[in-house]
């Protein structure tokens, strides 16, 4: 806590030129062109068969995926519900989910969430609808309920012998229907829409999603961290506010670690961009720099 | 759930703010665990209607049976692109297949049995077995014939499953079969299970309106025998077959049963009188 420090509190300007505000989205902007770059490249190889080396770019979907016509891209937490099954898949899809786990480790687990899945699209765009209607939550939802529903589908897994979320999955229907037109994507997509823009804020992403809860378990071992400067810090909280998971930006336990540890963060950047005195930013040795040692997690005194 | 407006009310039971943290914690974590059993009741009833109660469905060769296909397939779709003809389609909503996984409608596109099966070798799970080696292993359906309207049977010398018949001769074979009266006899298809890869080439080529061959599910038409029965030698399997040591009787003579139910004798909806068997037979009481 710096709560001695003299510096005023200040807020970034509301950009006024074009410049400006592209740097103000510049995050948000790259991570639009991932999650449409990935898209692209799947419909890309589907419909115009792109290919590369002879081979087609990357065929299947974000649930499994072929690129170039040999490297397997599995998902992680589909593999770990086939195995809560008591199924053990084929090596190829055991190897293609430690590719993905081992490339989601660096880039911080929940990275998938931000850059990656098709229905941040939509849940950040039922967001900024609420935040122009306004509204209470109809319901409360605690954030933690993701880990409970990523519980219940390893234990529906082992009693059903399904892979119990992906049957499930409005995410992976979604990507489904976007690239092979059938099923219920569309339908999905509208439902979660409406959920986060008027039932509860960042329903969907911050409190229900099981994909999003293993990947925030994959995040607490992540490489790429946002770095927290406490000494630049005025505690002006519009990081707090930027920040589309609810309670990971912690003053305290930012200060003592020196980045912001929680695996709930999906490493969107828009805390950093907010920043008034570039207190934030982007870290792949984080927690090399982490003054050591660590002091252990705890309600503030 | 409690909302953001109504701190401080307390229903009956609740153990409110002031109670001790630990009978909180307790209550708190009791709402949880059930609210995570109601969302998983729920769940489960959905799993098991969707994946367990799903009608047959031709999947792609060398899809694992069922119950394994269910729990590997991710239903990503590798299959159906790794397929050169329109066949493979991820299934949609509300067909009663489950959504999204792989299958294939003969009378749409039949499966063309490839010989390097890509689709089986697409599979990064296993779903599909990309061991199998020879398509014609492939074991997805078991074709059978509607007699009826089957226009070899009618007499017509059609045999256009058997000419399709990527299997030719062993999945198929046109076989004389006496015609009642007639001198001739007619030249009718027979479908041989142990050789009928179930791709549905023969679905797609058949004539009829309405396929007289289709593809289903063997175990709808396929029965038993049970291993204390001996095979008699057929021409089929002239040859391979043991001598036939101990024949079998020439047919099974089943003894009549008194019907456990009598027919009711008061008002109301009369069931017919007489057994089944016999009023449906009628016609053929003379032969």
């Amino acid at each position: 806590m710096n709560a001695a420090s003299p510096r005023a509190v200040r807020h970034l300007e509301p950009p006024t030129t074009l410049a400006g505000r592209l740097v103000a989205r510049r995050f948000q902007i790259a991570r639009r062109v991932s999650q449409g770059g990935i898209l692209l490249l799947f419909a890309g190889t589907a419909a115009w068969g792109w290919k590369l080396a002879g081979a087609p770019l990357l065929a299947g979907n974000l649930s499994a995926a072929t690129l170039a016509g040999s490297v397997p891209l599995v998902d992680p937490f589909a593999v770990l519900q086939m195995l809560a099954a008591g199924r053990v898949p084929e090596s190829t899809a055991l190897g293609g989910a430690l590719l993905v786990l081992a490339a989601y480790l660096v880039a911080g687990g929940r990275a998938f969430c931000a850059a990656a899945c098709p229905m941040n699209l939509v849940t950040d765009a039922a967001h900024a609808v609420r935040q122009r209607v306004g509204g209470r939550d109809l319901v409360h939802l605690p954030p933690s309920m993701r880990h409970w529903a990523l519980g219940l589908a390893l234990v529906l897994s082992a009693l059903t012998g399904l892979a119990a979320f992906e049957w499930v999955s409005p995410i992976a229907m979604l990507h489904r229907e976007l690239l092979f037109g059938a099923g219920l994507g569309l339908t999905a997509a509208a439902a979660i829409f409406l959920l986060d823009a008027f039932v509860a804020k960042r329903a969907w992403c911050g409190h229900l999603c099981p994909l999003g809860a293993f990947w925030s378990l994959a995040g607490r071992a992540g490489v790429l961290k946002i770095a927290f400067d406490d000494a630049a810090c005025t505690r002006c909280g519009d990081c707090v506010r930027a920040c589309p998971e609810p309670r990971i930006l912690d003053f305290k336990d930012g200060a003592a670690r020196g980045f912001v540890a929680a695996g709930e963060c999906t490493n969107c950047g828009e805390c950093i961009a907010v920043c008034p005195e570039k207190a934030l930013r982007f870290d792949l040795l984080a927690r090399a720099r982490a003054p050591n040692p660590v002091p252990t997690e705890g309600k503030a005194p | 759930m409690r909302g953001e407006g109504d701190e401080g009310l307390t229903e009956p039971g609740d153990p409110g703010p002031e109670a001790p943290s630990r009978r909180r914690f307790l209550a708190r974590s009791a709402q949880g665990a059930a609210g995570a059993a109601c969302a998983g009741l729920a769940w489960f009833a959905l799993l098991r209607q969707e994946a367990h109660a799903a009608p047959f469905a031709l999947r792609p060769p060398g899809a694992r049976p069922a119950g394994d296909f269910e729990a590997l397939c991710v239903k990503c779709g590798q299959c159906v692109r790794a397929c050169p003809y329109p066949t493979l389609k991820l299934s949609p909503a509300a067909t009663g297949i489950p959504l999204g996984t792989p299958h294939f409608v003969p009378r749409d596109e039949p499966c063309h049995l490839c010989e390097d099966i890509p689709c089986a070798k697409a599979c990064p799970t296993g779903a599909l077995d990309g061991r199998l080696d020879r398509v014609d292993r492939a074991r997805m359906g078991l074709a059978v014939v509607d007699a009826e309207n089957c226009l070899s049977w009618q007499g017509l010398r059609c045999e256009v499953c058997y000419r399709v018949c990527p299997v030719k001769g062993r999945a198929i074979t046109v076989d004389p079969h006496p015609r009642g009266i007639s001198k001739h006899a007619v030249f009718v298809p027979v479908v041989h299970a142990q050789d009928c890869t179930g791709c549905g080439l023969c679905e797609k080529a058949c004539p009829t309106q309405v396929a007289a061959i289709r593809v289903v599910d063997p175990k709808l038409v396929q029965g038993r025998i049970g291993e204390h029965f001996r095979r008699p030698a057929t021409t089929r399997d002239a040859g391979l077959a043991e001598p036939v040591t101990d024949p079998v009787p020439d047919a099974f003579v089943p003894q009549p049963v008194k019907p456990a139910v009598a027919p009711k004798a008061t008002s109301g909806p009369q069931a017919p009188s007489g057994k089944a068997v016999d009023y449906l037979n009628a016609p053929v009481e003379g032969l």
